[in-house]
């Protein structure tokens, strides 16, 4: 397994650094001065000249290259063109908004998927196993920030039970908490959807294996069968594609904080693409699918670790 | 389904005889299914409305009219008006033809790159099909949103850069299944026979690999058009979509949203129709690919 | 006489009403009997020995005049009645012991699990019922194997441990479905060995279903031929092995490769494919080198076959 997991990171960084390049080779391949590229025709000089020396536009392109990358290598994701702070910083201040929104869509997104899932396998054939499989694939269907729009305009502002702007003053759990509802709830809905239906069609193979022939050989209740033994093997079958999705939660969380006005690593993104803020988008971005390839490793980590099978191996 | 090439080979593995009433079966049994009949209305109805937007709708969805800015439903304005006094029926027929201009537009460039790809990714030589692959799984490590605010920031909003996104999103795994489709007809008896008469390379991939690769992508496809309605809308509701003028769902609900304290009808009227759009797509696709799977029909072949 | 274990009088089953996959089969079991049932792919032997713990699929429908399961009446049984027959009445082991455990939990607990009936016992007390019964199966070092996984014990371990699993519910029928094809020779060996003693030491009865001539004559008493979802014949093993009579019983020996002198060119097979159940006259008509005008139009009788008043055939040129 440990070869396994070196394997892995391995191609992660691979795909770290592709990505990293594709970026950094997307502003010179456009045609026109780079600067005016990344910063856009209403940039003042000053800015252009600061963006200039900060990429070290002035140098042979496979020199900056290398100096991007070394520069990643250290962990410096660059400068905000507007305030010369680093950029990782800025993302690691807004970073546990976003983080606390995607796990608080998580936790409920899964569970209630899950149990949807269990209920559709109970009632399998009859009309609430169609039902709850309708139900599952509009939730899949109907985009996120249309829940978000919709669940503001219902609870926050006909019904006024919820707030609609920000996260709360940190300290307050009560104000986080309440203003986690919403967001959360319109960035996990697709995702109760997606997992009700993994859950019932891992659950519904696990139910035609041979062991489960043998525990009815024994009269062993279905209730039995399904939660204790068939709900464990889907769980293990979806547990890796559930935890790259947490990476997208992640990321899906743009259009929750920008409809809800929270501070976010999307939100940040968003006003940094607004402002044609070039460093601060590419920070982000290669910042982003770093996480997601994190999320990806520890699934793969996870799913292994859990099956005795894999684990014996180590 | 494949048959051995005749000695001329001048055949191509033609589909099979009766592929029109295959077709009608295979609707017949979509609509049969309550997930299929309920997204077959969904999509007609969309569909049907795109194409007669120009004749149906009522006024200039672009004619700016601020005296009757954010006018309640009448009989004159259906749905009202926004806050440039633009009626908003107009603008959302319009918007339908929006999505589905460019919805059309991006999955066949995607497609268009994806087939090309993905054959030489599976025809050609190792080396060259581990870097295209090494390439796709780079740009889908990339969650799609961070990928259209990277482009974005690079190129400026418009509708170029919404299909720019599009096309790049979707052609990876678009070009995967091509690709293994192609790795896994490559060892058929049929395209031995043609490398055994010497044929060319790109004959074989022309007309023997394309017909049969090309239905398994066009069902992708399929199933991907909601998610391509849900990109452009929210590019457009991000601002970074189509401009502002040309009417979007996602535009009408970014306007909706300013204004969502005043009036409710906006955001109500933008998001109706892109949440049947993408339930109706998404149904239809779901139940043409349980249509099409052997496993749950026996007497298709697969 | 006591009361026979297994009773069947006439049973079919068919699914959906409609693809008949048992046509009136009569078998009895008597207490202490080994009895086995030979056939090959699609007899209905399997479907058969499903039918008696009730695991055939839903679409499964079994008529007949009698079927009888230890005092038990199965026929027209809702699904309730034979779960709670499974277990105490009969209990059946499968033809992949390797699938028979599911692969992520131990075995100590899927054990456990089989015991749900006891319901007052605790989980101690069943952990050591199960280690007696794993060691009476021959399995060393009991106590470990609870907590083993089973992809780390081989089929023919796997195999005793379900049967040691089929012997704690200490039921009156053992069914054992293909128990040994899936192990090699010497596990077979061993297997057979302890199924041929559990008749003393567990006092049970088994039903045995094969396509191996070799494992019938290894343990059984008797043995009945299946052949297109029909009992063909029927007697006792010694005289079945040495007086088959019944065409296909004697094309059944004539194939067994044990049984055919070496230095022969070609092995010989049973030209043809297994019918359909249901049809006029004889279902093996047509593959049977003696088939006579009446054999395609009217069924053959069950009759007797020789001197043995068990041995039985159904066939037109059987003696009456």
């Amino acid at each position: 397994m440990i070869t396994f997991l070196l394997r892995r990171t391995a191609l992660a960084f691979v795909i770290l650094l592709i990505v990293a390049i594709l970026l950094f080779s997307m502003m010179h391949m456009i045609p026109g001065d780079p600067t005016v590229v990344a910063l856009g025709p209403r940039s003042t000089p000053e800015m252009r000249e600061a963006f200039r020396e900060l990429m070290g536009l002035d140098r042979p392109v496979l020199e900056q290259l290398a100096a991007f990358l070394g520069r990643l290598a250290h962990g410096d994701l660059g400068q905000d063109v507007w305030s010369r702070r680093p950029v990782l910083t800025m993302i690691l201040e807004v970073l546990p908004y976003t983080v606390m929104l995607a796990f608080a869509s998580f936790i409920w997104a899964v569970a209630f998927g899950i149990l949807l899932g269990c209920v559709a396998v109970v009632h399998h054939g009859k009309w609430g196993d169609w039902l709850i499989g309708l139900v599952s694939i509009a939730f899949v269907a109907v985009p996120s920030f249309v829940v978000a729009l919709y669940s503001l305009l219902v609870f926050a502002v006909w019904l006024n039970w919820l707030p609609a702007i920000g996260a709360g003053e940190p300290g307050d759990i009560g104000a986080q908490a309440r203003s986690l509802i919403l967001p959360s709830f319109a960035v996990g809905l697709g995702w109760v959807g997606y997992v009700s239906r993994l859950v019932r069609a891992a659950m519904i193979e696990a139910m035609g294996e041979d062991y489960v022939r043998t525990l009815r050989s024994y009269g062993v209740p279905e209730t039995r069968i399904i939660y204790a033994y068939a709900l464990k093997q889907a769980l293990l079958a979806i547990l890796s594609v559930i935890a790259v999705g947490f990476g997208g939660l992640l990321t899906g969380s743009v259009f929750a904080e920008i409809v809800f006005t929270r501070p976010g690593l999307g939100k940040m993104t968003y006003d940094a693409v607004m402002s044609r803020n070039f460093p601060l988008v590419m920070g982000t971005v290669l910042f982003t699918s770093g996480l997601y390839v994190i999320c990806m490793i520890l699934a793969d980590a996870v799913t292994a670790w859990l099956d005795p099978r894999v684990r014996s191996g180590l | 389904m494949a048959t051995v090439a005749s000695a001329t080979t001048n055949e191509t593995v033609a589909p099979e005889p009766g592929a029109l009433r295959r077709v009608g079966h295979t609707i017949a049994h979509v609509m049969s299914t309550p997930l299929g009949a309920i997204g077959v209305i969904l999509v007609v109805l969309i569909v049907g409305m795109a194409i007669l937007a120009p004749y149906v709708v009522p006024y200039n969805p672009t004619a700016i009219n601020v005296k009757a800015r954010l006018a309640d439903p009448s009989l004159a304005h259906l749905l009202g008006t926004d806050q440039l006094g633009r009626d908003l029926l107009s603008r959302v027929i319009v918007g339908t033809r929006t999505a589905m201009t460019v919805a059309l537009t991006s999955l066949s460039v995607a497609i268009a790159l994806a087939l090309p790809l993905g054959m030489i990714a599976g025809y050609g030589p190792r080396w060259l099909d581990g870097l295209l692959i090494l390439v796709f799984d780079s740009i889908s490590s990339l969650p799609m949103i961070m990928l259209g605010l990277a482009i974005v920031v690079l190129l400026g909003p418009g509708v170029s850069t919404v299909i720019l996104v599009i096309v790049l999103y979707s052609v990876p795994s678009y070009a995967r299944l091509v690709r293994a489709q192609t790795l896994s007809l490559k060892t058929r008896d049929f395209i031995k026979a043609e490398q055994a008469m010497n044929a060319g390379t790109p004959r074989i991939l022309f007309r023997h690999l394309l017909p049969n690769v090309i239905g398994p992508l066009l069902i992708l496809a399929c199933l991907d058009i909601s998610t391509v309605i849900t990109l452009e809308a929210g590019l457009s509701f991000l601002g970074l979509g189509v401009k502002p003028q040309i009417p979007s769902w996602g535009n009408i609900l970014s306007d909706g949203f300013a204004v969502i304290r005043n009036s409710a009808v906006p955001v109500v009227a933008g998001g109706v129709p892109l949440i049947l759009a993408t339930i109706g797509f998404t149904f239809f696709g779901e139940a043409l690919r349980d249509a099409l799977d052997p496993k749950l029909n026996p007497e298709r072949k697969p | 006489m006591s009361a026979p274990v297994l009773e069947i009088h006439n049973v079919s089953v068919s699914y959906g009403g409609v693809v008949p996959a048992v046509v009136g089969v009569d078998l009895t079991v008597g207490p202490g009997e080994i009895v086995g049932i030979i056939g090959e792919s699609g007899s209905g032997k399997s479907t058969l020995a499903h039918s008696i713990l009730g695991l055939l699929p839903k679409a499964a429908r079994v008529r007949g005049d009698r079927f009888v399961l230890a005092g038990n009446t199965i026929l027209d049984a809702d699904r309730t009645t034979l779960s709670v027959l499974r277990g105490p009445s009969a209990a059946m082991i499968f033809q992949n012991p390797m699938a028979a455990f599911s692969p992520i939990h131990t075995l100590g607990k899927q054990l456990v699990d089989l015991l749900w009936r006891d319901r007052d016992q605790t989980v101690a007390t069943k952990r050591e019922r199960i280690i007696a019964a794993l060691k009476q199966v021959g399995i060393p070092d009991p106590m470990g194997k609870l907590d083993a996984y089973p992809f780390q014990l081989s089929g023919g371990m796997l195999q005793r441990v379900a049967i040691a699993a089929a012997l704690l519910m200490r039921p009156a029928l053992l069914v054992a479905d293909e128990p040994t094809t899936a192990l090699d020779v010497t596990m077979e060996a061993q297997i057979l060995h302890l199924m041929r003693s559990l008749r003393k030491t567990a006092g049970v009865s088994i039903l045995i279903i094969s396509h191996h001539l070799g494992v019938i004559a290894e343990i059984c008493d008797r043995v009945a031929v299946m052949y297109a979802g029909q009992i063909v014949e029927e007697g006792a093993v010694e005289t079945i092995f040495s007086d088959p009579r019944h065409p296909y019983t004697q094309a059944l020996f004539a194939c067994e490769p044990a049984l055919i002198p070496t230095g022969v060119g070609r092995l010989p097979v049973i030209a043809g494919e297994v019918p359909r159940p249901g049809g006029t006259g004889c279902d093996f008509a047509g593959r049977c080198r003696f088939t006579e005008e009446r054999c395609l139009t009217l069924s053959p009788p069950w009759v007797s076959a020789s001197a043995d008043p068990r041995h039985h055939a159904r066939c037109h040129r059987s003696k009456p």
